[in-house]
């Protein structure tokens, strides 16, 4: 994960509590998703940015699993094509096993 | 499942980018305080 984008999460979760947040992702593929969630929840496994060591153990999704809470038209506008090309069976078990795994909310 | 809780978007510029997370976020009456679109590759 993007090492200013790191600080900027951890600053966040300092500023707002990390019980009071949720992250949504939208990456492409289920690795880039899965480490993007490990590193929102027990660090960052590359131990090069802000989060290196911090368990911030905050609630993260992929939008796809989302997909309920959002209307539908709207959904469809924005992620529709998406959900149709990408291995969002793959992705959404990643995302979910590290959540179950990590996160603390 | 929003309620009282503050939204950061990680998208992905090869998968669903920033924006398109935001308008379904907003679509969900969620409040979004950081939003930005990575390069994951």
């Amino acid at each position: 994960m993007d090492l200013e984008n790191q600080r900027r999460v951890k600053e966040l979760a300092e500023k707002t509590g990390a019980q009071n947040l949720i992250v949504v992702l939208g990456g492409a593929e289920a690795e880039a998703s899965g480490l993007a969630a490990e590193t929102v929840t027990a660090g960052d496994p590359a131990y090069a940015g802000s989060l290196a060591g911090v368990q911030l153990g905050l609630r993260v999704y992929h939008i796809f699993e989302l997909k309920e809470y959002v209307d539908a038209q709207v959904y469809d506008d924005q992620v529709g094509l998406m959900e149709m090309v990408l291995d969002i069976d793959a992705i959404i078990a990643e995302v979910s096993n590290m959540r179950s795994m990590y996160s603390k909310y | 499942m929003f309620d009282g809780k503050k939204i950061i978007i990680l998208g992905d510029r090869d998968g669903v980018p920033g924006p398109a997370i935001e308008e379904c976020m907003k679509s969900a009456d969620a409040q979004v305080v950081f939003s930005t679109t990575e390069c994951f590759v």
